[in-house]
This record gives C-alpha cells, sequence and structure tokens, in this order.
C-alpha cells in the first residue's frame, strides 16, 4: 500500500481532516471512511451521477476525482441540504411528487439540481431535463424527477 | 459476477500521487524511473480506464496546480491559449471565448453531462486522443498549435499532427501538453463544431465534424476553409483538400456540397456498435456540410446557437 496522505478539507461547512490512500475516490473515503453515506454509488465510471457532490461550486462525479484532490476545497453533499430547520425544497418538492422509489439516484439527482437552481433559478422545464441528463433512475421514468426540479423552482424563487 | 469482481471494479490499484507545482517537477517525475507514471487533468478518462484495467500507472501526476496549464486568456492579436488543465465549465463560462470561439463551446458544452464538463478537459481529450473525441476536429478547424514541455525543451506541434493512433500521440516520455493555442480569428470568420448522436445528450460521436471559415468582407465567398473529422478513420481527421477547395469560391450549395464530397473522400470508417461503416460514411458528408453552414452563418453575424444557449445554461 503508498504512504496515506493526509487531506485537510471543507465538507458542508465544516473543516475536516482525513487520511486517504492516493487510489481512494472522493466517493470511496466519503463513503467508507468519513461515513457519510448519502453520497451513493452506482455505476462507479461517471455514467450515473449517483456520486454527484458539489466543489468549489461545480458539480461533479465524486467516483472520478480523486480524495487527494480535496485538499483545500469546498464540497457540498447531500448531508448538507437539509438545514436544521428543515428540508430543502428540492428534497420536499422529491416527496410531494414521489420523486423516488429505491432512492439510490435520488442524493445525485438533488445535488445536480440543486447546481441547476445555483446557476439558473428560473430553469424550463426544458433546462431541466437538459441539466439532469448526466443522472440516472431506474425507477421513476423521470418525470416526476423534473416536476419536482420545477415546483422547487418556484418555491426558491418566492423565498429568495 | 462474483464478489471479487464487484470489489476490483470498486477499487484503484495502488499508486503514488503527486501534484506539483512547477512544470519541471512535473516533468522530472513523469520522466523518473518509474516509467508508470501518468498524467491527471480532470481524470473523466484517467480514472475510468484505470478502474476498468484497461491502463495502470505507479504514480499519479496532477497537472491542476501548474499555472501554465491552467491559464486562460485571450489576446485579439495573439489568440487564445487554452491551457491543458483548464475544465469545460471554465471555457463556456467565460463570455469573450463564448463570443470569440464558438465552435470550441460547441464542442467543449456537449462532453458528457453537466457534472463531467466540471472536470473534463480540452486538453485531456486531446491527449487521450480517441478518434471520436469531440474537440478535436474543431482544434483542428481553428488551426490550434499544442504547446509541449519536456525534459529537452519545449516544442510546438499543430494539433492535426498529434495523434498517431487510437489511444495514441507523439507525446514521448516525460512530456506534457501545457497548453493549446488557437490564432486570433479574422472578422468575417465563424466555426461550428456539431456531431450525430441517436440521443440527445450522454453519447459518443458516431462521426462528428468541425468547420472553421473566413469570408470576404461582404459574406459572399470563401477567402479559406479548414475542416476537421471525428469518428471517421483511426484519428481524427484534417480534411485539408476538402477546405482548400472552398478558397476563392462563392458561398453556395454548391460550393458547400463539392467540400463536403471531399470530406466524405477522406473518411475511412469502421462498423462497430455505434454505426456501420456505410452510415458513417453518410453522415461525414450531411455534417460537413451542416458544419460548413453553421460556420458561414455565424461569419455572417447570423445567430447559431450552441448548447449553452439553447438550454438555457
Ligand atoms: C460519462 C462520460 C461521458 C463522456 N462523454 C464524452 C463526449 O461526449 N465526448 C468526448 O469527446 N468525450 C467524452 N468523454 C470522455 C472524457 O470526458 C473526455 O475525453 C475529456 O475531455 C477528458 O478530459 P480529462 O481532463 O478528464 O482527461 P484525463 O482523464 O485527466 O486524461 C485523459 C488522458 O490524457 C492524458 N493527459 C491529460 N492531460 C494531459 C496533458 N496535459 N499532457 C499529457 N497527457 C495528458 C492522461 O494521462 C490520460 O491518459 C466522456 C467520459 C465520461 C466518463
Ligand atoms: S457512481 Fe459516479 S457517476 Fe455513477
Ligand atoms: S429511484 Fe431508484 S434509481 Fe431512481
Amino acid at each position: 500500500m503508498s504512504r496515506k496522505l493526509y487531506v485537510n478539507t471543507t465538507i458542508n461547512g465544516e473543516e475536516i481532516e482525513f487520511l486517504c490512500e492516493p487510489r481512494q475516490s472522493l466517493l470511496e473515503v466519503l463513503r467508507d471512511d468519513l461515513e457519510m453515506t448519502g453520497t451513493k454509488e452506482g455505476c462507479n465510471d461517471g455514467n450515473c451521477g449517483a456520486c454527484n457532490v458539489i466543489m468549489d461550486g461545480v458539480l461533479m462525479n465524486s467516483c472520478l476525482v480523486l480524495a487527494a484532490e480535496a485538499q483545500n476545497r469546498n464540497i457540498s453533499t447531500i448531508e448538507g441540504l437539509a438545514t436544521p430547520q428543515g428540508l430543502h425544497p428540492l428534497q420536499q418538492k422529491f416527496l410531494e411528487n414521489a420523486s423516488l422509489q429505491c432512492g439510490v439516484c435520488t442524493p445525485g439527482f438533488l445535488m445536480a439540481a440543486k447546481s441547476l437552481l445555483d446557476h439558473n433559478p428560473d430553469p424550463t422545464e426544458h433546462e431541466v431535463r437538459h441539466w439532469l441528463a448526466g443522472n440516472l433512475c431506474r425507477c421513476t421514468g423521470y418525470d416526476k424527477i423534473v416536476r419536482a426540479v420545477c415546483d422547487a423552482a418556484d418555491v426558491v424563487k418566492e423565498t429568495a | 459476477m462474483v464478489i471479487g469482481d464487484i470489489e476490483r471494479k470498486l477499487r484503484l490499484q495502488n499508486f503514488e500521487y503527486s501534484a506539483p507545482v512547477t512544470v519541471k517537477e512535473a516533468i522530472d517525475l513523469l520522466a523518473g524511473d518509474n516509467c508508470g507514471a501518468r498524467i491527471l487533468a480532470g481524470g473523466t478518462d484517467l480514472i475510468v480506464q484505470l478502474r476498468q484495467g484497461h491502463l495502470s500507472t505507479d504514480r499519479v501526476v496532477d497537472i491542476k496546480r501548474l499555472p501554465d496549464c491552467n491559464k486562460l486568456s485571450y489576446d485579439p492579436s495573439e489568440g487564445l491559449i487554452l491551457g491543458a488543465a483548464v475544465p469545460c465549465h471554465r471555457i463556456y463560462g467565460d463570455e469573450t471565448i463564448v463570443k470569440t470561439y464558438p465552435g470550441l463551446i460547441d464542442a467543449a458544452a456537449i462532453i458528457g453531462g453537466i457534472q463531467i464538463q466540471g472536470r473534463a478537459t480540452v486538453g485531456g481529450n486531446l491527449c487521450n486522443s480517441s478518434p471520436s473525441a469531440d474537440t478535436i476536429p474543431i482544434l483542428i478547424a481553428y488551426r490550434a498549435e499544442c504547446e509541449i514541455a519536456g525534459p529537452t525543451g519545449t516544442r510546438k506541434v499543430p494539433v492535426e499532427d498529434f495523434c498517431t493512433a487510437p489511444g495514441k500521440n507523439i507525446l514521448q516520455k516525460g512530456e506534457i501538453l501545457l497548453a493549446l493555442h488557437l490564432p486570433s480569428v479574422a472578422k468575417s470568420s465563424g466555426a461550428h463544431y456539431l456531431r450525430f448522436i441517436p440521443r440527445f445528450e450522454m453519447d459518443i460521436a458516431v462521426v462528428g465534424a468541425g468547420a472553421y471559415v473566413e469570408l470576404d468582407e461582404e459574406g459572399r465567398s470563401f477567402k479559406k476553409a479548414r475542416i476537421g473529422l471525428a469518428a471517421v478513420a483511426p484519428t481524427p481527421l484534417f480534411a485539408r483538400e476538402a477546405g482548400d477547395l472552398l478558397q476563392g469560391k462563392e458561398v453556395s450549395e454548391a460550393s458547400i456540397d463539392a467540400a463536403a464530397l471531399a470530406a466524405q473522400s477522406i473518411a475511412r470508417p469502421i462498423s462497430d456498435m455505434r454505426a456501420p461503416a456505410e452510415y458513417r460514411k453518410h453522415l461525414v458528408k450531411v455534417l460537413t456540410k451542416r458544419a460548413l453552414w453553421g460556420a458561414v452563418r455565424r461569419a455572417r453575424g447570423e445567430f447559431v446557437p450552441n448548447a449553452v444557449q439553447e438550454n438555457g445554461r
């Protein structure tokens, strides 16, 4: 095994230190070492988006990021989406629209949708579908997910 | 699948990780006795290929901390310097580049989905040297050059001379692509890249075509044209003769059809799971025509939207 690397990073606003093997992906460290299992593993090769996190404001697949690259970064994961005050409007609308069945894709969709609303607070349905093209869902058929994101956008707009 | 296979899919093999901050340090790491060192830019090809076992390595050299690789600067007389570690989202997030190099945006904004574009670089797309890589045809069309640093100094190589076979290129041991240099664009010029895929997004080009054109002041005839093609040969192709045919010609269906036929004639596609060779052969002509017309329209100041503009990003 290669010598472990020391990484200092910020996850959901909290400064975190960890040791990792150079070969470990950010997804592996989040799930296996930091016990943040909200971020899911689907394909492990960049195709499904279940592992989406936002790093320095940019949506990415954590399965294709080495944990060592997290040094001095600012990472948002699904665990940071809800606040002590309650669920994020995206989460609330996913519940109301029954936008999940097995739920494995859900954290990835939520993070992708979060990054969409950060960039474009008033997306059309077409724009929502386009932005979410890198996320796969095997259960819902997507419509309910798209509806939830559109509904959440309305809420976020009103409260902004 | 047995449990052991699943674990192998999960775990990357062991390697060391380095994130050098000077080019010299990076070259030393790559040229040193550990000859299995590989460069990491966005990792959207490298990490996938390591995980699939198509590649192996004992050291990953991350170039994202090299200032030379993070340059993204445009100067009307010098052109565009596009650092090898600049991810696609930074390129299409830059208004000047969107305005000045719309053909580059056409390509950078369709690689994978949004989350891939947050990481994937044009440099990595070129160095991965896939025949179907989306950015290479338009880099060729723009007459881009590679700035390469290595143990014996730096050199510049035109993009059309870079790829040598599927997944292979001219880089020697210890060499790094630092940046791509796109020459400045002429006044009445335009460019366009497009590909055919059977879906709307998230697919690999069945065929891709990129064109850069310069027109006379009235926008009636071609002063110059360059065409690049993807997925019709073992490497991306520069359809030099097809572009040269247009020089001095009037912009018309006839002249553009003739250029598209010339592009088609050099295509030597294979049949694979994406398409039979005959279909690819047909597509080259259609896409070359469309790429040329798109470039002409942009040269004339008409609006031809890219994926960012079409999708409200
Ligand atoms: C889900 C998914 C969808 C995709 N869709 C597309 C698509 O639509 N179109 C397309 O063209 N590609 C696509 N790709 C492939 C990939 O995303 C692109 O080729 C991308 O541009 C690679 O850039 P990168 O920075 O991630 O490269 P990396 O993976 O970091 O590097 C790629 C290769 O080049 C080498 N390398 C990188 N930088 C340098 C350098 N500066 N000097 C020397 N060698 C270097 C690396 O060692 C590696 O071998 C897709 C990939 C995934 C996972
Ligand atoms: S697990 Fe990362 S994209 Fe599927
Ligand atoms: S809810 Fe099961 S994969 Fe989307």
